[in-house]
């Protein structure tokens, strides 16, 4: 078992014919992930390495029965290509593009709520289900299969702790990137109910980082609604107020809010512990499973 | 990207929210013309991106030319909390009989933007909505409609202001929702929002901070970025398009992704070091991106070591091998001790391209951070 993404899932690739979404889609297909088409407007009838390419989503997804979109579309078109997405038929849309203008998120978001459709992202590493298929970006060959789920906000820090799991032989149901931006579809909680549903996962590890609320809305959920262990890293405890890390979510606010030692003693009265380095949170791992 | 004052008040003035008349000065004699010129009394406010300028002596009200020569002395070339002061607003004091506090942001738990009003103006809002949240008024707005006035009216009256006012209030709540959305603002203020004796308001303060995701669409906006930028080093990060900050300790630090960078901060903290910058070399980086983060963080004088953390996704090790070999070629001698910790893809022939003469090189994250540390300890200590 696993969540969203399996040997069932057949994606369209929006943006494929891009070198980021050309080179990811070989990158996918090498891994064993359905790739079943292509959408770019004004490219229907070509193909991309024997992928066929059509003009539409909507043309894609009813001609070659996708159910999941990855979108590698640059920043100034993609929430054109999100709202597209979000239209067809495709149950799972996962935005890999890092830079969507905050105010065109909140659009989508405001759509995305009159839609069944599972958002992942934007500016984020997309999802893997190791030995089945990955969306997304995410360097294979470091995942292994197993019983412990991982849910992040940064994508080499998710490779970091998954590197940790797997060189000690610790396997993973499914991890998902839900992106760095400060807003995004599936958030913390979203992917813990999902974790919490697989029977197969026995043990989240759940990387977090300065910068909003989600974090301590995840911590209320674990306590609350979860039988499944969760083991947690914080990143950015060093970050000076106001400034953004890198990540456009990753800011503490000037009033101090969003900072690492609330969300750390926040999931730490949960019950979760959380590890002081990506390492630690796999020893956490270990003693939970 | 956060505004100076100044920029801010162009904005407002453009879209037709009223604010004081003001002149940007960067001489003495040119402050006291703009003074005379706009009549006293005036307020001389130096320019530079810090919160409480008016109690650290940036900001001083002034009554005549002399007075007004003084001021400009003083704030001019002062030093406000790190920050060379090199140009002052000096604008129409306002005589006011009460502050209001208007502004628009982004509401991240609920995804929506979020209008406020209180009638508690002019100082410290964070403070007022620690200790009186009921005094802030919220009002969520959906993207797709926009604010509707009314949302803004009620937001105006539950928060208590006067009806003599309340509606001009609620006008300039519209008006900077509207600027909010045209300029991909992700937070609008206006604190004090003064109201006048015959019962006018206007904006005797502005804080405006833009979408850096969105400069793409707003040329104009993305002038006033090089004039926002603070530090010189930050500046050139722009440059060369890194994620940087700078900060005060003497370890350097650069990687790749940002929950990645971050952590590497936090090890070099906990491991007893302090980090002297976030640098994320970002996805795919060359050799040459290489070369010139290594530039970057060589060229801060407080760096004793620097750590360099690759986790290979896109990122290829042996690029960024070559890269480090490459830079660090070009110097007779290395100016700061580097450790280099390289995993994921193609790490080992990496791991392999590296010239072990000129960097010292670790297998895990920890190891490597410690033994940054340690090297920025010891060359401390000489």
């Amino acid at each position: 078992m696993s969540i969203l993404v399996d040997n069932d899932t057949r994606v369209v690739v929006q943006g494929i014919t891009g070198g980021e979404g050309k080179f990811h889609t070989g990158q996918m297909i090498e891994y064993g992930t359905n790739v079943v088409a292509g959408a770019v407007p004004g490219r229907g009838g070509q193909d991309v390495d024997g992928i066929p390419v059509y003009d539409t989503v909507h043309e894609a997804a009813r001609e070659e029965d996708a159910n999941a979109s990855v979108v590698f579309v640059p920043p100034a078109f993609a929430a054109d290509a999100l709202f597209e997405a979000l239209d067809s038929p495709v149950d799972l849309v996962v935005a890999i593009t890092e830079g969507v203008p905050q105010q065109d998120m909140g659009k989508v978001y405001r759509k995305l709520g009159e839609t069944d459709t599972h958002l992942i992202g934007p500016n984020c590493p997309g999802l893997i289900t190791p030995g089945e298929a990955k969306l997304g970006i995410l360097p294979g060959n470091i995942f292994a299969e197993g019983n412990v789920g991982l849910v992040s906000r940064s994508g080499t820090l998710t490779y970091q702790v998954v590197d940790n799991l797997t060189q000690r032989g610790i396997g993973q149901t499914s991890a998902v990137g839900i992106g760095g931006d400060p807003i995004i579809g599936t958030d913390f909680v979203d992917a813990l109910e999902l974790f919490e549903n697989d029977p197969d996962t026995e043990a989240v590890a759940m990387c977090g980082e300065i910068g909003g609320e989600d974090e301590e809305e995840a911590a209320a959920f674990i306590g609350e609604y979860m039988d499944t262990p969760v083991a947690a890293f914080i990143a950015g405890r060093t970050a000076p107020p106001g400034k953004r890390m890198g990540h456009a979510g990753a800011i503490v606010s000037g009033s101090g809010t969003g900072t690492a030692e609330s969300k750390i003693s926040a999931l730490n009265d949960a019950g979760v512990p959380v590890g002081d380095t990506p390492n630690e949170v796999a020893d956490h791992i270990e003693d939970l499973l | 990207m956060k505004l100076h004052e100044y920029q801010a008040k162009g904005v407002f003035a453009d879209a037709g929210i009223p604010v004081p008349d003001s002149t940007l000065a960067s001489t003495v004699d040119d402050a006291v013309t703009a003074a005379d010129d706009i009549g006293y009394p005036v307020a001389i406010k130096a320019q530079v991106q810090v919160g409480g300028r008016g109690k650290a002596g940036g900001i001083e009200l002034v009554d005549d030319a002399e007075e007004a020569r003084e001021a400009a002395d003083d704030i001019l070339g002062m030093d406000l909390k790190g920050l060379h002061v090199d140009r002052v607003l000096v604008e129409a004091a306002v005589d006011f009989t009460d502050e209001l506090y208007v502004g628009v942001t982004m509401d991240r738990a609920e995804g929506r933007p979020v209008a406020m009003v209180s009638t508690r103006g002019g100082v410290n809002i964070e403070e007022v909505a620690e200790e009186e949240p009921d005094a802030i008024v919220r009002e969520h707005i959906d993207p797709a409609f926009g604010m509707h006035p009314y949302q803004a009216r009620k937001a105006a009256f539950e928060a208590g202001i006067d009806r003599e006012v309340a509606i001009d209030a609620a006008s300039i709540l519209t008006q900077l929702y509207e600027l909010w959305d045209d300029k991909d603002a992700t937070e609008i203020e206006v604190n004090p929002l003064m109201v006048t004796a015959d019962d006018e308001v206007i904006a005797a303060d502005a804080v405006m901070n833009i979408d850096e995701d969105a400069l793409f669409r707003h040329p104009d906006l993305a002038e006033m970025e090089e004039e926002a930028a603070g530090d010189d080093l930050e500046a050139k990060a722009n440059e060369y398009g890194f994620d940087y900050v700078r900060l005060s300790g003497n370890t350097g630090i650069i990687g790749n992704g940002a929950g990645l960078v971050m952590t590497t901060l936090d090890l070099v903290d906990y491991y007893g070091g302090e980090p002297a910058n976030f640098l994320d070399i970002g996805g795919g980086a060359k050799a040459e991106r290489v070369t010139n983060a290594l530039d970057m963080v060589f060229s801060d004088e407080n760096v004793d070591s620097v750590v360099f953390n690759i986790f290979g996704g896109i990122t290829r090790g042996d690029e960024v091998a070559m890269g480090i070999n490459e830079a660090l070629e070009q110097f007779d001698e290395i100016p700061k001790k580097v450790v280099v910790r390289l995993a994921g893809t193609n790490a080992e022939e990496g791991m392999e391209i590296l010239n072990t003469d000129l960097v010292t090189v670790e297998e895990t994250l920890e190891d490597a951070v410690q033994r940054a540390v340690e090297y920025a300890d010891a060359e401390e200590e000489q």
